[in-house]
């Protein structure tokens, strides 16, 4: 397979991590003389290096990739190198997408041997594919056959990505079964099978809290050492978040330049947070908890669409009936359990901040 | 790994002074490595007297160590009669170095002497002891070594030193340590300081050991004091040091102890957050990772969760990798944690919860034998017994208590509070305890022997009856399954006056009031939680904060309110109302004005749509409450038993507007002429289908309403009209005859005479 490679390497719009951290798995990889996993790249110290940043050997400055936990990330390196498939679980927003990239481009220096799981996923998608015309012309063959990035992975001794695996039908899901346990994929058709070359893994995300989800089998979820990232550890470091990407998204959807509350966002990331935790930010109080995820990505919505009511409706000011109605429906997912929820939290929580009695008004003319 | 296995050719070179006849063996306090270390060092040194770092009023206590029903975890408890705040505990566990060694002595048969600072100075200095940067001194160097746990760097470093040269090495890190500016060197020379003190009490026991002639003499005291003892310096400036002490009479005895306050011990620095782990480590027999994984897949297999061994052995080689990728010798409890995490319990926080406290912490109960001597507990009660006039005997005996007078009040208290502790010397008869408005109780008093045991195991939470039932309670209100549960708990406190406990226990039932998701939970436990506060005055406890936690609950009850009134079956709707009617009659208990108002503007909401038998409920609950008036509950009235409505439907609106009093329908004649042109238009059938509702309703009225109802609907026509001749009322009233009457009511309900008039 060929890929279409930009003529000029500065105008990809994004980069594999591969290609933009070249010179770091470079430098680490010159200066790793530890014991690597067969098929590794590097040696797991130097993986772990490589995510959560430092210096190697040669002075290269290696940045910090994943910003939490160091015993998740040698959790997470000590499965690939036990050779056990890694299952990385969380809701949306804690960067599972974004650490398998970079364990798959420090383990295996490639980290677009990936599936996207959808509801419409196949099992070629898997397993492997035909080139049809082929198929016809020259009947059945190696040559006729079209390897999935998993297939691939397999024969170069590589680690595969597979993305939002509970978005795929079950019966897809479990195609990964006989890789993960047997480390070999039959080809009935031409009476032969692929095996594994040493180096080969699987690591898996998938949103554990969504809606719309195909559960794990038990089947395979045995096959998968899991890994749960949490959500960011301080409401500073959400806030931070939700304002960056606000930005990011108020400027690529064109909205007129409206100034991003700040308040206004403290309060929605406050009241995401205490919600998810149950518990208020001070600590003294605890609260219940809706169905719904609550996720740094739905905050980031609300903010959204509230800039956008504020500069098309509004005096282009972000106030707070402007995210009234986004986070009444972000909360209240279940129409009955969670409206109790939210009224409980209205009444006995923000009821109760004397700062924050045109947001208690504004929810409370939301809910009727 | 050769922990343990010291065989006969094994050379020690423990600390030795030159002329000290005495080997010093500097452990970590409950540590499993120190513990198997000082066991094989002791064997291998043959000593002819251990001394050991404890209370030497101590002494006389060690033979009880070696009774077979001694089981450890226990604890040394030593406190001052009379003085429950005054008390402290050495705690030891099966695998604390110090047990070792007094069970090691016992079975050699050698003399065993504490020499630590006695506990009457220790009580009277008072407090708990000061903290300084060596409180573990093990846990220092495991830190400098960049260790978290300093068992993890005890095992890794320590015990894969060759021989019993650990104390050598330890010994050596532990005086630079001690040297070093700041880092407690200046703190323990200090005269005065606590550790100073207690060191030169140590070299004092040593001087007198030594001088009565034993040639080898082993000494087992916290690493920190090791380089303190190596020397003797002249007995003159530990004598200096050591009089003048503040000094109190101090008694000590063994107390059951458990795992969970291992962690909480006072008498040493070193609490722990692990002993489950520390006991496996110290007796399992080899290969501790594999034997605990499999301990972990048994303990999910126990609670229905499938757990292969296939699962076994992928967590341990995920411990091992993560042990080699931190480069430790070998996989300790945060390896095993979070490959118990990540493959046996599949990322779930709940399961490794689960196995945190039932082998991390792994609860168990020590024992200690009958023949110890009395915990300061029972001398306490024997006190109070003697005071209060309550003889403890087996053949049971009544008493009827006067809570106005004092001391029946302190008796019910007692009482109450040795409920708490679990220990039933008193039951209370008919259940009267309930009613806590009431100046009376009865109890049945029986002393049996096995309350004797419950009062010796209820003595780890506390040296005096009050002290422990008020540790009983906080650790009942952490502990409580339910919000019911919870309230109660409120409810004993206060009838055992255990006003310390409260704010625990109210912090606890706002929490799960907080969490509960099932209204119907938040209003069965409301009650008991507004009697305590309203009635707890009359008792003399002060209730301030239950009032506000009461108030909170009812937003709660009002917001989950409406969802709980949907799809009832009957049963649950009779269910619904009585624990509706308990609710509002705790509101207009608890005399909290916003509260009463919130529920009254909830029930009006809510009285025009939810089931018959409620809504009828809520009209009457409005209308008893002055909410509606008596027009208002007629029309409500005449559209639930209009003609149109089904006949069960109506008959449910007739029982739950009418339940518990008929007065209403004696005084008001418009209802009642309602009520009888409902009945009158039913067709037989119908009659028939609602006459058990009928019954139920009218059957609960007391015989003089119901022959009242019945002389005034015999003057009714059955047309759902008032009739139109009836007497107006108060027609042949006298004004002053009635006055008299009003006046006394008012005196005896206390009011001005003003309002009476």
């Amino acid at each position: 397979m060929t890929t279409v490679t930009a003529e000029h390497p500065g105008a990809v719009l994004r980069p594999h991590a591969e290609q933009e951290h070249r010179c770091e798995l470079a430098a680490l990889a010159a200066a790793d003389d530890r014991p690597r996993p067969p098929g590794w790249r590097l040696s797991p110290w130097a993986v772990t290096t490589y995510l959560l940043g430092g210096t190697a050997a040669d002075g290269t400055l290696i940045t910090p990739k994943y910003v939490g936990s160091r015993r998740l990330v040698e959790v997470a390196v000590a499965t690939l190198a036990t050779d056990r498939a890694l299952l990385l679980l969380g809701v949306p927003g804690t960067a599972k997408t974004w650490l398998s990239e970079h364990l798959a481009a420090a383990v295996s220096g490639d980290s677009t041997l990936m599936v996207q799981g959808t509801a419409g996923t196949a099992e070629e998608a898997v397993r492997y594919g035909w080139n049809y015309a082929r198929l016809i012309a020259e009947g059945p063959s190696r040559d006729a056959l079209v390897p999935s990035p998993v297939m691939r992975a397999m024969a170069g001794g590589q680690i595969a990505r597979v993305e939002e695996l509970t978005r795929m039908p079950s019966d897809v899901q479990d195609a990964l079964i006989t890789i993960l346990s047997e480390k070999t994929l039959p080809v009935p058709e031409l009476g032969t099978e692929l095996q594994a070359v040493r180096g080969f893994n699987v690591i898996a995300t998938a949103n554990d809290r969504d809606r719309g989800v195909n559960d794990l089998s038990s089947a395979l979820r045995r096959r998968f050492n899991t890994v749960v990232l949490p959500v960011a550890a301080s409401a500073e470091q959400e806030v931070d978040i939700v304002t960056r990407r606000v930005a990011q998204l108020g400027r690529s959807i064109g909205l007129p330049d409206t100034p991003p509350g700040a308040e206004e966002i403290m309060r929605v990331v406050t009241v995401f947070r205490e919600l998810r935790q149950g518990v208020t930010g001070d600590g003294r109080a605890k609260v219940k908890s809706p169905s719904g995820t609550l996720s740094t990505a739905e905050a980031i919505s609300v903010v959204t669409s509230g800039l956008a009511l504020a500069a098309h409706f509004g005096d282009g000011v972000l106030r707070p009936a402007d995210v009234a109605g986004g986070i009444t429906g972000a909360v209240v997912q279940d129409p009955v359990s969670d409206r109790v929820v939210w009224q409980e939290y209205l009444e006995t929580v923000v009821r109760e901040r004397d700062e924050w009695s045109d947001f208690y008004r504004a929810c409370r003319d939301v809910a009727g | 790994m050769n922990r343990g296995s010291a065989g006969p050719g094994r050379t020690t070179r423990p600390v030795r002074h030159k002329d000290l006849p005495a080997a010093l063996y500097g452990i970590r306090h409950h540590g499993p490595g120190s513990a198997r270390s000082v066991r094989a060092a002791l064997a291998a040194q043959r000593p002819d007297v251990v001394l050991i770092e404890g209370p030497p009023e101590a002494d006389e206590l060690t033979p009880l160590a070696a009774d077979p029903q001694m089981r450890p975890p226990v604890a040394l408890l030593g406190c001052v009669p009379g003085e429950p705040e005054k008390a402290a505990f050495w705690p030891f566990a099966v695998f604390s170095p110090e047990w070792q060694a007094i069970r090691y002595a016992l079975d050699a048969d050698v003399p065993v002497r504490f020499c630590d600072l006695p506990a009457a100075h220790q009580l009277a200095l008072g407090g708990r002891k000061e903290q300084r940067p060596g409180a573990d001194p093990v846990s220092e160097l495991a830190a400098a070594a960049g260790y978290d746990d300093p068992e993890r760097w005890w095992e890794d470093v320590v015990e894969h030193v060759p021989g019993t040269a650990v104390f050598d090495a330890l010994a050596e890190a532990i005086s630079i340590l001690r040297a070093a500016p700041g880092a407690g060197a200046d703190a323990g020379e200090e005269a005065g300081s606590r550790d100073a003190v207690r060191e030169a009490h140590m070299r004092k026991v040593l001087r007198r050991t030594v001088r009565d002639g034993f040639e080898r003499i082993a000494v087992v005291c916290g690493a920190w004091h090791v380089p303190a003892l190596r020397d003797l310096p002249p007995a003159a400036a530990d004598d200096r040091l050591l009089r003048g002490l503040p000094k109190v009479k101090a008694t000590l005895t063994w107390v059951p102890w458990t795992y969970g306050r291992l962690s909480c011990a006072s008498g040493y620095g070193a609490g722990i957050r692990s002993p489950g782990w520390y006991d496996h480590l110290f007796s399992c027999a080899g290969q501790p990772v594999e034997r605990w994984l499999a301990r972990a897949a048994a303990v999910l297999r126990d609670e229905g969760i499938p757990a292969s061994s296939a699962h076994v052995i992928e967590s341990v080689r995920l411990a091992g990798a993560l042990a080699a990728l931190r480069g430790r010798p070998l996989a300790g409890l945060e390896e095993v944690t979070e490959a118990a995490r990540s493959v046996l319990c599949e990322g779930s926080d709940l399961l490794t919860a689960l196995i945190q406290r039932q082998l991390v912490v792994g609860e168990r109960l020590g024992a200690v034998p009958p023949a110890t001597p009395m915990v300061p507990l029972q001398r306490d009660l024997q006190d109070q017994q003697r005071r209060l006039k309550l003889r403890p005997e087996a053949e049971p005996r009544d008493y009827d208590l006067d809570l106005r007078k004092p001391n029946d009040l302190a008796r019910s208290h007692l009482l109450h509070r040795l409920i708490m502790l679990g220990v039933p010397w008193g039951a209370p008869r008919r259940s009267q305890t309930r009613n806590i408005g009431t100046f009376r109780e009865t109890w049945q008093l029986t002393w049996r022997p096995e309350l004797d045991l419950a009062l010796i195991e209820a003595s780890m939470w506390g040296s005096t009856v009050t002290a422990a039932a008020v540790a009983r309670a906080r650790s009942a209100a952490s502990g409580a399954a339910g919000l019911g549960q919870l309230t109660a708990l409120t409810e004993r406190c206060l009838l055992a006056d255990l006003g310390e406990a409260l704010p625990e226990v109210l912090a606890a039932v706002r929490d799960r009031a907080a969490l509960e998701g099932d209204v119907t939970h938040l209003m069965a436990a409301l009650p008991a939680l507004v009697r305590a506060a309203r009635y707890g005055d009359v008792r003399g406890t002060d209730p301030a904060r239950l009032g506000e936690v009461a108030a909170e609950m009812i937003t709660r009850i009002c917001a989950g309110l409406p969802v709980a009134l949907t799809s009832l079956d009957e049963t649950a709707e009779q269910a619904m109302r009585e624990r509706i009617d308990a609710v509002h009659s705790a509101t207009g208990l608890l005399a909290h004005g916003a509260s009463r108002g919130r529920w009254l503007d909830t029930l009006g909401r809510l009285a025009p749509r939810c089931p018959p038998l409620i809504a009828g409920r809520l009209t009457r609950l409005l209308l008893d409450a002055g909410r509606i008036t008596a027009d208002d509950a007629g029309i409500r009235m005449s559209l639930a038993l209009s003609a149109a409505a089904p006949a069960h439907a109506a008959a449910g609106w007739a029982e739950g507007f009418l339940a518990g009093s008929g007065l209403l329908l004696v005084h008001d004649g418009a209802l009642l002429a309602l009520a009888d042109g409902w009945l009158a238009g039913l067709s037989a059938d119908a009659f028939t289908a609602v006459l058990p509702a009928l019954r139920r309703t009218f059957g609960g009225f007391t015989p003089p309403e119901r022959r009242a109802i019945g002389q005034q609907a015999a003057r009714l026509d059955g047309t759902g009209r008032r009739p139109a001749a009836t007497a107006p009322a108060g027609d042949d009233l006298d004004a002053d005859r009635a006055a008299l009457a009003v006046r006394a009511v008012a005196s005896i309900l206390g009011w001005p005479a003003a309002v009476a008039s």
